[in-house]
């Protein structure tokens, strides 16, 4: 927690094999979204999870060097913006707002369901990029009791 | 067992842990008592079948205690004094409260019986999502298909939510603090 | 209705700290206990007895789903609910900085 060097060794060396993994579940769990319990919200806040746990075991200054906060917001902006370029894509092609335009493929396998799986993709890049930009927002204020601003 | 038995229990550490929460005098354990609560609902969401809720309810608690925690931990707590104008007010609250509850008793009673419920509209999505969107899970059939626009809306809070703590956070550039979304330490 | 009863309670408990604490991390759980009722009441009553959930299998899926419904309408609740909650905490370390005490009848006088 301390915004110098992070935690110690052992936490940074199990952060580092297992955040892996996490990303790993995270994106399963939005891909399988339309077959099995989870989709966009619950994948999303797996990924902010992951980058959350980085962040807490190597410190904020880690994250500042390797990450550019201004692209994950724009990224989490341009989300929303693309969610409803997915609405009037299907207003032009399929003939209503937010329309599955797409063919539905075969039931339980990974490719169908038409749009279902796009909107996933985006509802997660949203909410993991949202909630990590806030999280890293409110770190700035974890050290000083009060006062910055005076 | 059946779920109502498990539900009377969940419920009950639910309300217990609440309580202790409101009541404890350390800032670190209430946030934990609340995490209790939290988790209490995703295990109640699992007994009535709500799948989705479940996973979902369990990472938003999670991430609800690491905001919570690592935006109060070392803050002291303010040591309320006890003084009579408070005492008297919560007793009152508690009173009004308690009348709340015994003359509401009545409405629970005309609700339909659990396990039997009266919405019919969800028939429709039940049996026809399959063919109609090819989604095999109909929460999430109905969440991005028949009702995306909900979605949309949502997701719409969701990002004028986050903007909102973050402008509320920025400070001013010109202090030359860390702070705002532009600038990398 | 033994059920939907304690979920009121727990709801009139949320209600409770909100009206009487005077610390605003308290009022901040309170407001998280009651929509944590709200949300469990709804989907109490999309329950049906013996019900499975509402997820088709390879297998043959039992007939006999809950709602989905309710599910659908509760999950971007509960994303909302989020939000909000670090929007509150935002504004509550905002609070802190400027009059450095929770106490919100010490946070009064709009002066800054």
């Amino acid at each position: 927690m301390k915004q110098r060097d992070g935690m110690t060794l052992i936490v940074k060396t199990v952060t580092r094999i297992s955040v892996w993994l996490i990303l790993l579940y995270g994106i399963y769990i939005i891909l399988h979204g339309h077959l099995s319990p989870g989709g966009g919200f619950a994948g999303g806040v797996i990924i902010a999870l992951a980058l959350l746990n980085v962040m807490l075991a190597y410190g904020r200054q880690f994250i500042d060097r390797w990450v550019n906060i201004g692209f994950l917001h724009d990224l989490e902006s341009s989300s929303a913006a693309l969610f409803l370029a997915m609405g009037i894509l299907g207003m032009a092609v399929g003939g209503g707002f937010l329309a599955n335009f797409i063919s539905q493929g075969k039931l339980f396998s990974l490719l169908s369901a038409g749009t279902i799986p796009l909107l996933n993709i985006i509802i997660s890049i949203k909410v993991s990029m949202g909630l990590f930009v806030v999280v890293w927002t409110l770190s700035v204020f974890h050290l000083d009791k009060g006062g910055k601003e005076e | 067992m059946p779920v109502e038995t498990w539900l009377i229990f969940v419920l009950g550490f639910m309300i217990i842990g609440s309580i202790i929460a409101l009541e404890l005098k350390d800032l670190l354990s209430a946030v934990i008592s609340i995490g209790i609560v939290g988790l209490g609902v995703s295990i109640a969401f699992l007994l009535l079948q709500a799948l989705d809720l479940a996973i979902v309810q369990f990472l938003f608690e999670i991430f609800a205690l690491i905001i919570l925690i690592r935006a109060f931990n070392g803050k002291e707590y303010h040591i309320q004094e006890p003084s009579k104008s408070h005492m008297i007010q919560s007793v009152v609250t508690v009173a009004v409260l308690l009348l709340i509850l015994i003359l509401s008793i009545n409405i629970f009673r005309a609700l339909p019986e659990f396990g039997k419920p009266i919405f019919s509209t969800a028939k429709h999505y039940i049996e026809n999502a399959a063919q109609e969107t090819g989604s095999a899970n109909i929460v999430t059939a109905i969440i991005l298909d028949y009702r995306a626009y909900d979605t949309l809306g949502e997701v719409t809070v969701l990002f004028t939510a986050i903007l909102g703590a973050l402008a509320i956070l920025r400070t001013r550039k010109s202090n030359g603090a860390a702070g705002g979304d532009n600038e990398t330490a | 209705m033994t059920v939907y009863v304690l979920c009121f309670i727990l709801l009139l408990v949320g209600l409770y700290g909100a009206l009487t604490k005077r610390d605003l991390i308290k009022i901040i759980l309170s407001l998280s206990i009651m929509g944590y009722a709200v949300n469990l009441m709804i989907i109490l009553f999309a329950y049906r007895t013996d019900g499975s959930f509402a997820i088709l299998v390879k297998e043959g899926s039992n007939p006999n789903m809950v709602d989905p419904l309710p599910q659908a309408l509760i999950l971007t609740s509960i994303v909302i609910e989020l939000g909000i909650t670090a929007m509150l905490v935002a504004l509550a370390i905002r609070l802190f900085q400027q009059y450095k005490t929770f106490d919100i009848t010490k946070i009064r006088r709009l002066s800054g």
